[in-house]
């Protein structure tokens, strides 16, 4: 179905719910329902679980290399050490499993393709003797010529990753290219590129690079696995997806006659997730272990170090953009061609690519576009989900890009930007059309707050005062039948249990379900209980990633409210003889419009029934049940060009700005403002909104400012700490941030709501290499922009200014 | 390895526990005492979810040896939680949003406490000190610092 055809049906519909200002519930800025769990230190994350004395602990053994042959694995010594209970290798998983692509396997079997890859675990009593049991495993191996660079990766001489790429099975909407290192080439293809760049008045290109990152939660990951003597495999994770890992887990363990009902995934609180915590990483090591140990739970805590080598990393991405201009300032054209170092595993991250691939055009309308995102192998860590999900990663070139094409015409960079924004109706780069958005009001809002225009000087003579200002989409990048569900039921007191298995990850997800149902059923926040899930417990959920859970997962719980109300409504209209339609809820009463001395408390009926005249009772326990699948999707397009799916639900947009005071010796940055402006539909929740963007915006700058992961020339990571791998402290805060909220409803949104989490860290990046540009005249383009970078720019400058003078 | 047998006050409670020489107190609390408010972090004192109070200082629990523990008086937020100016802290930290996740709040809640009770009356720059050696990837710091601003003005 045509997205614009569901909006116009869907904005029929709006007219009988409730207009804003008579929402009780929504928009309002309830206090978190697991606030005090978590500040009195009561709330449990996985390792926080207890197991007792029967708990064994594993440790894993892993590669030195970050491409060799494994020759061959003597586990002997490990075993006879005293508290050895198993050691376990690759030998008995043979079976690959992934994602959206099978190329990985639980422990290496012949390959070894990054360094810190488990080649084997050992299995103890003891976690210090299972380290020691790790140490005296003996693996050999031959070298291999590693692939470090995705541009080189491409050469016709360069070495294979993955020579068996063409046996790997992946979603229908993967473009793998056997016999080279390119996993997946999402193309996309509208209009005359070649008339565009003919119709241009100025063309310009240049490339960026962005490196890889680390998402960083406080929480490091962490699993226990236990499969009983009846077959049951039980796995607590701390994970953002515990239904997609009960997925993956019965897909890599199907040869062992595991199914779905045999496998139950309990998550419970997560420090943190950040995408770092999606899919299945290292807890696919927890499952195979609970598998070679039956009758015995075992743990797999993964240490900060591992935790940086070990899980999904955010892709590096080598950017070459290439647009044209009219004098005017509108865009004619646009080839971006985006190299992505995907490490050695893509079953996520093949799918971050595609997403970029989709929508790097950024919030523009480009009528003639080429865009070529592609997904190489190389030896480093496997690259997947992080928060942004490779908008972050395009958006700087893009927005740098934008910004050097406007001075160089000589346009206000803002003004250009507002030509091109994309306006709802207009034509996506894949063919389908723009939601409703506040992009405009977002821009202006920012370019207020900033003072844009105004040129500010610094006290310090010393520094300079730089502004900026970008904009940013981002829409969730999920499988077309990505779906939540929900259930809801009542207790003898008229308070809720709600059952979802979208993630409590911060993001304040309980809250906002609660606030949901509170709003149909007038029961207060205070009396609704909803908690992390168990796959055995609470329905379905995709995933918690791509911020769409606000949106999918409240549809579900605000369908299970309204089932539950409209079994309330029939239940008092069979027993009481009143018209349904004149029923609603109130202060936790059944009131009538058409009687008004009528009302009855839930309570009253809710668990036990009515009772009827002639003392019988009817009704029952009321419970409501909801689903939620978005049914206009679909991720097959023209391979060839992208045309003809409705791969993308919907795009979050907005603005952001800043005013950064730069030192012109050092290169030194102190934020003075960040302003961002975000069109989150509705905020059901808005101080969890402005916790998003404060948040969002510092560990986005974190990412330019400080953070960069960097690798030996043999593929080792060498900052896996946090002492040299810095991330920000209290002491590294931006003076004053502004969040703004812009509400211009999504239509297929529960109370018009849709997603923020990730948008709030995309615009940071480019945000400061424009500023810089506007402080000091020096253009940063590769990340992160750190104060060595921007100082050493104004040298070499200074340099040439001296040498051409001279 | 060698054991030793130590003897600490924990939350009021007189404890004594089997270590060995290698152990830290962070594991120590956590996985022989039940004491799960200290977190695992870092295991290096980078990230400060570990922090503890020891002998009326807050320490990164797993930077002190078990064996260090003996004879000290160690406080975890469990015991903290009775303390008035980690109470009225609480309070703010509700009211402001200030934690997302929540893993770093028990750490970030005893620096404040410590903070607080040293010098009922910080600036702003006492307070980022405080707070900079425990790590929060969730919040931007903002709501954090301003609960314990306004905890400071007694609103």
């Amino acid at each position: 179905m045509d997205l614009q055809k569901l909006i116009t049906k869907t904005r029929k519909g709006v007219k009988s719910q409730k207009a804003d200002e008579d929402l009780l519930v929504v928009g309002k800025s309830v206090l978190r329902v697991d606030g005090w769990e978590k500040i009195k230190g009561a709330a449990k994350y996985t390792d926080d679980l207890e197991f007792g004395p029967g708990l064994l602990f594993a440790a894993v053994v892993e590669s030195p290399y970050a491409h060799a042959k494994i020759k061959s694995i003597d586990t002997s010594k490990a075993e006879k050490l005293h508290g050895v209970v198993k050691v376990v290798t690759g030998r008995s998983f043979t079976h690959k499993f992934g994602l959206y692509m099978t190329d990985r396997y639980v422990f290496a079997t012949d390959t070894v393709r990054f360094v810190g890859e488990q080649v084997a675990a050992v299995v103890a009593t003891d976690p210090k003797i299972a380290m020691r049991g790790a140490a005296l495993v003996e693996v050999k191996y031959e070298e291999l010529t590693p692939v470090l660079d995705p541009v080189k990766a491409l050469e016709k001489n360069s070495p294979l990753v993955h020579p068996d790429l063409k046996s790997y099975r992946h979603v229908p909407w993967f473009f793998p290219q056997p016999g080279t290192n390119i996993a997946h080439w999402r193309k996309t293809r509208k209009g005359d590129l070649a008339k565009g760049f003919k119709d241009a008045d100025l063309v310009m290109e240049d490339t960026y690079t962005v490196p890889r990152y680390a998402h960083c939660a406080i929480e490091p990951h962490s699993v226990i696995g236990l499969l009983d003597e009846s077959g049951r495999l039980t796995m607590w994770t701390s994970s953002q997806s515990p239904f997609t890992q009960r997925n993956v887990f019965a897909q890599a363990l199907e040869p062992f006659g595991i199914s779905h009902k045999d496998v139950r995934v309990i998550s419970t609180y997560i420090g943190g997730g950040f995408g770092g915590k999606a899919g299945v990483s290292m807890e696919i090591i927890g499952a195979a272990l609970a598998m070679s140990v039956p009758g015995r739970p075992i743990k797999v805590l993964w240490s900060r170090a591992q935790e940086f080598y070990n899980t999904y990393q955010r892709q590096g991405v080598t950017a070459r953009v290439k647009m044209g201009v009219k004098k005017d300032g509108r865009i004619t054209a646009l080839d971006f061609q985006l190299y992505w170092d995907a490490g050695a595993y893509v079953e996520y991250g093949a799918n971050v690519v595609n997403a970029a691939g989709l929508s790097a055009s950024g919030p523009y309308k480009v009528d003639n576009l080429k865009i070529d995102s592609m997904c190489i192998y190389t030896n480093l860590p496997p690259g997947g989900p992080y928060r942004g999900f490779g908008y972050s990663e395009f958006l700087f070139g893009l927005e740098s890009h934008i910004t050097r094409m406007a001075d160089k015409l000589g346009m206000d960079s803002v003004a250009f930007r507002k030509k091109n924004a994309i306006k709802e109706g207009d034509t996506l780069p894949y063919g389908a059309h723009m939601n409703p958005n506040g992009i405009r009001e977002a821009i202006e809002k920012v370019e207020k707050e900033i003072k844009w225009g105004v040129r500010e000087k610094s006290k310090d003579p010393n520094k300079a005062i730089g502004k900026a200002l970008v904009c940013f989409w981002k829409s969730p990048a999920m499988p077309p039948n990505a779906s939540s569900s929900a259930f809801l039921k009542f207790n003898e007191d008229a308070s809720i249990n709600i059952l979802v298995s979208g993630m409590e990850i911060g993001q304040g997800l309980l809250t906002v379900m609660a606030q949901i149902a509170s709003e149909v059923l007038s029961v207060p926040v205070s009396k609704i209980r909803v908690e992390t899930p168990d796959t055995d417990r609470n329905p379905y959920e995709w995933q918690t990633v791509g911020s769409h859970v606000t949106w999918g997962c409240g549809n579900a719980v605000k369908r299970a409210a309204l089932e539950a109300r409209e079994k309330i409504f029939d239940l008092v209209q069979r027993v009481h003889c009143l018209d349904k339609s004149s029923l609603y809820l109130e202060d936790e009463k059944v009131k009538c419009r058409a009687k008004p001395d009528f009302e009855l408390r839930l309570r009253d009926f809710v668990i036990n029934g009515i009772q009827a005249d002639d003392h019988t009772f009817k009704g029952g326990p009321i419970m409501g049940s909801g689903m939620f699948m978005p049914e206009f999707t679909s991720a097959i397009g023209d391979p060839e060009t992208g045309q003809g799916g409705h791969p993308n639900v919907h795009y979050t947009t907005g603005s952001a700005g800043i005013i950064l005071e730069v030192d012109r010796e050092t290169g030194k940055m102190k934020i003075k403002k960040a302003v961002l402006a975000v069109d989150c539909g509705k905020a059901i929740n808005p101080d969890l909104v402005k916790g998003q963007i404060v948040g969002g915006l510092l560990q986005g700058f974190a990412t330019v400012l400080y953070e960069d992961m960097r690798f030996s020339d043999k593929g080792k990571l060498l900052n896996a700490n946090f002492s040299d791998y810095k991330i920000p402290t209290a002491m590294d805060m931006p003076e004053v941030v502004v969040p703004i909220i812009i509400e211009v409803a999504q239509p297929d949104g529960p109370y018009g709501a849709r997603g923020v989490g990730e948008h709030t860290m995309i615009p940071a990046a480019p945000l400061i290499a424009n500023a810089v540009e506007d402080a000091l005249g020096v253009r940063i383009k590769s990340m992160p922009v750190t104060k060595e970078k921007v100082a050493l720019a104004v040298k070499n400058r200074k340099a040439v200014t001296v040498k051409r003078e001279a | 390895m060698k054991k030793h047998e130590i003897e600490f006050k924990l939350n009021g409670d007189t404890k004594k526990v089997e270590v060995e020489s290698n152990d830290v107190l962070l594991d120590v609390l956590r996985y022989k005492l039940g004491i799960k408010s200290p977190k695992v972090g870092c295991d290096r004192g980078d990230c400060g979810t570990c922090t503890v109070i020891m002998n009326g200082k807050t320490v990164r629990s797993c930077l002190v040896l078990a064996v260090e523990a003996h004879g000290a008086d160690i406080v975890t937020l469990e015991g903290a939680n009775s303390r008035k100016w980690t109470q009225r802290l609480q309070k703010k930290f509700h009211e402001k949003n200030s934690f997302q996740c929540g893993f770093c709040a028990p750490g970030v809640i005893l620096s404040a406490t410590e903070l607080l009770e040293k010098n009922p009356k910080p600036t702003t720059r006492d307070i980022k000190e405080a707070i900079a050696g425990n790590l929060c990837r969730c919040t931007g710091y903002e709501p954090i610092i301003a609960a314990i601003e306004e905890t400071v003005k007694g609103k």
